[in-house]
């Protein structure tokens, strides 16, 4: 069983008098570990596609399993579980909550999903370890570079144990030091078996992917696959 | 586990407001006004009310009080020679009255003048009340010291009297009136108790306001009450009250000025009314009397009190609704603002009611707080009007609860619309929002 499969998935915004169908009946499996980008020019639905596949919207019609699970015509208050538990995101400006400091930022997902204080506390602490940041953790963001910004939303994206961890752009406001630390950061994830997802411009990141997909005009134009180095 | 949720999102909300102290503390005003003014003006109200229900209630809400009237017709002067006017009530009503009516428990006949009188070289302007022992069964007066008028008293005419606590000062000055004795028209009388009409409610300052015999506030002149029995009084004073208009010869004539019914309960009081003015006008021919029913002027004022109350809680309510009005925009504005965040937190898993929750506790907490302070600064009012315009002011514990309750109502329903609105934010909007 794939961990994400979808069939025939399509999306339309319907703007008044227009229609404007932004996917095209996609048809894509992905196994679990995969390491996936997803490439092609502006208007090419990349980013709508990644919405899709992280919940924040719906699908007009198709299928989208995420595990065994049809999630595309949930009901808002399931999907918004879903998105707690199973999926993680990372944002190219990062989305972190400027008040809160990185302990309380990592512990978001967890509060959402009832942990207690203690434990969401230890666990927050862990993965901000695990990224780098054990000396930063009552910083606002505010305080931290781009690229240990990223890092505090990685370790949010972590929090619940998702099954996927989806990207947009996650290197896009980062200079290029800073953008190969988060793109080892994201190596090692996939290493320790996580499936990667994600959309960007940049060859560099495409080029430590397993597979990419090239996407035209909504529609899926070709598939690269990639030997897997190291 | 869902109660921790909850907890921990009004704490999110609390630490949100105080981040924004000084636009929180702008937005709770409308609340505090609303709150203070609430309570602050039904103390007033309730004080106000409660004072003229006390003198009302003192007058006995059992009692039937009637009394003398010179007739209307004959109020103006004529010049037809000698002419005596006789009036009012007679000793032969107060008759009737007690045997024909069985509702009645007592009926007590008075005499009433304003006299001077004399204790050493001092002169004191009292009202002198010729009245009978059991006064005392109808008319809410305390004994202070010695006793009151007995019906040995009565039987053998003696010259005592029993003097009211208010007219001591200024009539005895340092010296203790019992036993003494004090000269009222041409005899002296043998002070044997000490009374007062204050009531467990006495106005603020301490002091008991003058009551008349009737219990009505005395006007000026009269320094307070002197009683003594009835039938002393009619060998002083004449079986009838004699008073000639200067230059014209005529006189008028009155047997009691006043008497005062009790019936059994309050629930004969109107009834035994019809009775009794019935039975008057039958013997008399001329509308000389006047009756006044305590009950009566209780309900009127217990009425009026309602409409009042009406009139400060519709006026509350107003200042209310403004004040929810205006917490209402700062949340929507504080809802825009943080557009941006809401979205991140449906994105890593907020469902829409913890969006809900977290805006609607801000307000709640908000409109709580104005609410708590209001009743504080609405305590305190009242507290500085009577110390300072000595008019007494009563703050009920319903008026507190109240307010507080409606607070919090205020903070429901003026949050859950900017709630809905932050909820219902498409979490990709609201991400690209700024």
């Amino acid at each position: 069983m794939s961990i994400v499969t979808i069939e025939k998935l399509c999306k339309t915004y319907y703007l008044g008098s227009m229609d404007l169908p932004v996917l095209r009946e996609l048809d894509i499996q992905i196994e679990a570990g995969e390491y996936i980008a997803i490439m092609g020019p502006s208007g090419s639905g990349k980013s709508t596609l990644l919405n899709l596949l992280g919940c924040l919207d719906r699908p007009t019609t198709g299928c989208y399993y995420l595990g065994d699970q049809d999630v595309a015509q949930l009901d808002d208050n399931q999907l918004s579980a879903i998105r707690g538990k199973r999926i993680g995101f990372i944002f190219q400006s990062y989305n972190l909550i400027t008040q809160l400091n990185v302990i309380e930022n990592i512990q978001i997902p967890m509060f959402y999903q009832g942990t207690s204080e203690k434990d969401s506390s230890l666990r927050a602490q862990e993965l901000a370890a695990m990224v780098g940041l054990s000396d930063r953790l009552n910083h606002r963001p505010a305080e931290l570079s781009g690229g240990q910004q990223q890092r505090v939303a990685i370790a949010r994206a972590l929090a619940n144990d998702p099954l996927i961890l989806l990207g947009d752009e996650p290197t896009g406001n980062l200079d290029s030091k800073s953008g190969l630390e988060i793109l080892d950061i994201l190596d090692k994830l996939h290493q320790q078996g996580m499936t990667l997802i994600i959309v960007t411009h940049d060859e560099f990141v495409s080029k430590r992917a397993q597979r990419v997909i090239h996407l035209l005009d909504g529609r899926i134009e070709r598939i690269e696959k990639k030997e897997i180095k190291k | 586990m869902f109660w921790f949720r909850i907890k921990r999102t009004v704490k999110l909300g609390a630490k949100s407001l105080w981040m924004h102290r000084l636009r929180s503390t702008l937005t709770a005003l409308g609340v505090v006004f609303g709150v203070c003014s609430v309570i602050s003006m039904l103390a007033i109200g309730e004080g106000a009310s409660r004072e003229a229900q006390d003198q009302i209630a003192r007058l006995g809400s059992r009692n039937i009080i009637l009394k003398s009237v010179k007739p209307v017709e004959e109020r103006t002067a004529t010049t037809e020679g000698d002419m005596v006017l006789s009036y009012g009530l007679t000793y032969s009503d107060t008759e009737r009255i007690r045997e024909t009516i069985p509702l009645v428990e007592q009926v007590i006949p008075k005499r009433l003048v304003t006299q001077d009188t004399w204790y050493r070289n001092r002169r004191l302007t009292v009202q002198v009340v010729g009245t009978v022992p059991w006064y005392q069964k109808v008319h809410p007066i305390r004994l202070l010291q010695g006793r009151f008028l007995s019906p040995l008293d009565m039987e053998y005419q003696q010259k005592v009297c029993v003097v009211d606590e208010q007219l001591i000062e200024q009539l005895f000055v340092v010296d203790d009136p019992m036993y003494k004795d004090i000269k009222i028209k041409d005899a002296y009388y043998y002070v044997v108790g000490v009374v007062t009409t204050a009531g467990p409610m006495a106005s603020m300052d301490g002091s008991s306001a003058s009551h008349t015999s009737s219990g009505a506030k005395a006007t000026g002149g009269v320094a307070g009450n002197v009683y003594i029995p009835l039938t002393a009084y009619k060998s002083s004073f004449g079986e009838m009250t004699v008073q000639y208009t200067g230059g014209t010869r005529q006189a008028e004539k009155v047997e009691l000025e006043e008497v005062t019914v009790m019936v059994d309960s309050t629930a004969s009081v109107l009834p035994a009314r019809d009775v009794i003015e019935s039975l008057l006008n039958r013997f008399h021919k001329k509308k000389d009397y006047q009756i006044v029913v305590p009950l009566e002027l209780l309900r009127q004022a217990a009425r009026t009190k309602r409409i009042f109350s009406v009139v400060l809680g519709s006026i509350a309510a107003i200042s209310l609704l403004v004040g929810g009005i205006g917490i209402m925009n700062i949340m929507l504005a504080s809802v825009s603002e943080r557009t941006r965040e809401i979205g991140i937190r449906r994105a890593v898993g907020a469902r829409r009611y913890d969006i809900i929750i977290q805006f609607l506790s801000e307000t709640v907490m908000l409109t709580l707080a104005g609410g708590v302070i209001g009743i504080a600064l609405g305590s305190l009012i009242p507290y500085l009007v009577t110390r300072f315009f000595q008019m007494p002011t009563v703050i009920t514990g319903t008026s507190l609860l109240l307010s507080f309750g409606i607070s919090g109502a205020i903070g429901v329903a003026f949050g859950m619309y900017p709630a809905c609105r932050a909820a219902y934010l498409d979490p990709i909007e609201s991400l690209r929002h700024e």
